[in-house]
């Protein structure tokens, strides 16, 4: 094919043209300082988790599971954290008994048989505000309701009643959104061949719904397992179970995982500096592996509409 | 009025085309109020005519609507609506976007019930029964009158239990697994999907879910199909194929279908009402007539501007 001189100089200016882009020098600029941001991000928690685990490595590499598997004790070289991990257990499965129902049932209730009212967009936001009340509050609210005036005293009980107040709005609002991710025309397909409501939600939208309603609550039951400061004002102290009685763990002293950190951090013998950190470990692999558990689920079941 | 599927480029559009000025011959009117209306009409001079209901024989008349108006709060999308809809035969209604077509098909099985501030006035008569009475449950309704959605929706789940869910729910207790067949024998999708009845109905290809969709519908038997610009989703290859299909279902059901696709409607129709929409944007009926009818004489001028694509 051959270019005639019009064609050719059209051919130069184009290439002229696009070969000429200056360099673009306020982007890089941006993009190297947003690079920056997410480094000292990542750089501050690697940081917080590397000093954590070499202060924790000479434990588990000294005492190996002798340390998940031993009771309290004020002697460093004795004490474990046996009765913080049954006692996380213990609150967690509380709290998915008490709370994960509730907080799917009114979801349900919000998002399928709540007419679209300024009362019904009034608690919808009063629970986001709930979700982000500080946990402190909920522990004196645990405190002033379960402990004292119903009367629970400062037990496992109470810890898990207070956990499951905390952990409710995030329930709500997380089989809030799951259930809105339905699409309309599932219903309206449910609906159009003559199924009542309950019927289309319990056949078609909650079936739909409940990979997303799984990971949201699994999500707010490894918030559950983290909490510290609720837990503090409704009794749990770093102290041991009165016997091995289920009844007596559940109405007796109680700890929890968290609690024995805060509990640790603040005693005065060095050794128990390794222990917190080896605590803290245990901690975070707990939460860690919730965590994955709910992305794994999500993944798996990811529906696209 | 689902607004979904329909062309975006139509949604806004006037009911005076600027460009009408600069046609050849007489300036054509597109009416804005009724006195214009019933003004406008120069073929059937007859003012009541748009508001005098279709002819339909007394013992043939499965729909009787009388002064139809339908409400999302104060808006009114559909007014004054009376017209009568035929058993076994396809009745069509068409118009412009956003002219209330589809909400005057929900209207018919109460689908509307389910969106927060809807309300109608006025009544349509089923089978001389008012389904807005008090005390008719609109789940039975649309046990009776089915419906085909303008996307295809098939459940997330097998072929078979999408097939099998309303029967399910209406406490059918024979032959399930006959009753499926037959289904979507029906729904000429059978010989489809014969195999792979455990596969899930939303693998399957457009036009396949909505004949699955068809199915789903027609496993209940009820009396009434209602679809909602069922074909807008597929390709003309699946178009045709639920026009064929429309044709055989409408020995044993009537079937009521809104369509943006005037084509379509004059294909695959018996009978065609045509809805337009006045400056207050709520559709009312211009003219109700026999498919061919309205389609090479219509009575009205506003039809003929529609049906000739002078606007909409």
């Amino acid at each position: 094919m051959s270019a005639s001189p019009g064609t050719l100089a059209t051919r130069e200016a184009v290439e002229r043209r696009l070969r000429s882009g200056s360099s673009d020098v306020r982007g890089t600029v941006l993009e190297a300082l947003l690079l920056l941001s997410l480094l000292i991000a990542l750089g501050v928690l690697l940081i917080l988790i590397a000093d954590i685990v070499v202060r924790a490595i000479g434990v588990f590499t000294d005492r190996g599971t002798d340390f998940l598997g031993s009771a309290l004790d004020a002697r460093p070289d004795q004490a474990g954290i046996l009765q913080g991990i049954i006692g996380s257990v213990l609150l967690t499965v509380l709290v998915a008994v008490l709370a994960l129902p509730l907080g799917i049932g009114a979801a349900v209730y919000l998002e399928e048989y709540a007419r679209d009212t300024w009362l019904s967009r009034l608690i919808r936001t009063n629970i986001r505000n709930l979700a982000g009340v500080p946990s402190i509050v909920y522990g004196l609210l645990g405190l002033a309701i379960f402990v004292s005036l119903v009367g629970i005293g400062n037990s496992l009980i109470a810890g898990g009643l207070t956990l499951a107040v905390l952990v409710l709005p995030i329930a709500v609002i997380t089989a809030s959104e799951a259930l809105r991710a339905v699409p309309m025309s599932i219903r309206e397909a449910a609906f159009g061949v003559g199924a009542t409501r309950w019927e289309t939600i319990r056949s078609h939208v909650v079936p739909y719904a409940a990979p997303g309603i799984l990971t949201g609550t699994i999500l707010s039951l490894g918030r559950a397992f983290g909490e510290t400061a609720p837990l503090l004002m409704v009794g749990a102290i770093a102290g041991t179970f009165s016997s091995t009685a289920i009844s007596d763990m559940l109405t007796g002293s109680y700890t929890a995982l968290p609690v024995i950190v805060y509990d640790w951090s603040g005693k005065p013998q060095d050794e128990f500096r390794s222990l917190t950190a080896a605590a803290i470990v245990v901690l975070l692999l707990v939460i860690l592996l919730v965590n994955a558990t709910a992305i794994l689920l999500r993944n798996r079941y990811d529906r696209k509409w | 009025m689902t607004e979904s599927g329909e062309p975006a480029m139509t949604v806004e559009t006037s009911p005076i085309p600027a460009t009408h000025d600069d046609d050849e011959g007489p300036t054509i009117h597109i009416v804005t109020t009724q006195a214009e209306l019933d003004a406008s009409e120069r073929i059937a001079p007859a003012a009541t005519r748009a508001a005098e209901p279709f002819e339909v024989a007394d013992g043939e008349v499965v729909f009787e609507l009388e002064g139809l108006s339908c409400y999302y709060g104060s808006f009114r999308a559909v007014r004054d609506v009376s017209l009568r809809i035929p058993r076994n035969r396809i009745t069509a209604i068409i118009g412009p976007s956003g002219c209330g077509k589809s909400t005057l098909l929900r209207s018919f099985n109460r689908m509307n019930d389910l969106v927060d501030g809807a309300s109608i006035t006025g009544s349509i008569r089923y089978h001389g029964v008012d389904l807005y009475a008090d005390g008719v449950d609109p789940v039975e309704v649309r046990r009776r009158i089915g419906m085909v959605f303008q996307k295809p929706n098939p459940f997330p789940k097998s072929i078979y239990d999408n097939v099998a869910f309303g029967p399910r729910v209406a406490g059918f207790r024979g032959d399930m697994d006959e009753l499926v067949e037959r289904s979507l024998h029906r729904a000429a999708l059978w010989d489809d999907v014969k195999d792979k009845l455990k596969s899930p109905g939303t693998a399957l290809s457009g036009g396949q879910q909505q004949r699955l969709c068809i199915a789903r519908a027609i496993a209940v038997e009820p009396d009434v199909i209602l679809m909602d610009e069922p074909c807008s989703a597929l390709d003309p290859i699946a178009t045709l194929k639920i026009e064929e299909l429309m044709r055989e279902l409408r020995e044993s059901y009537t079937i009521v279908i809104v369509t943006h696709n005037m084509q379509q409607a004059a294909r695959a129709s018996d009978v065609t009402a045509f809805l337009t929409m006045a400056e207050d944007r709520a559709g009312h009926l211009v003219e109700m007539a026999p498919t061919d009818q309205l389609f090479t004489k219509p009575a009205n001028r506003i039809t003929e501007d529609y049906i000739t694509g002078r606007f909409g």
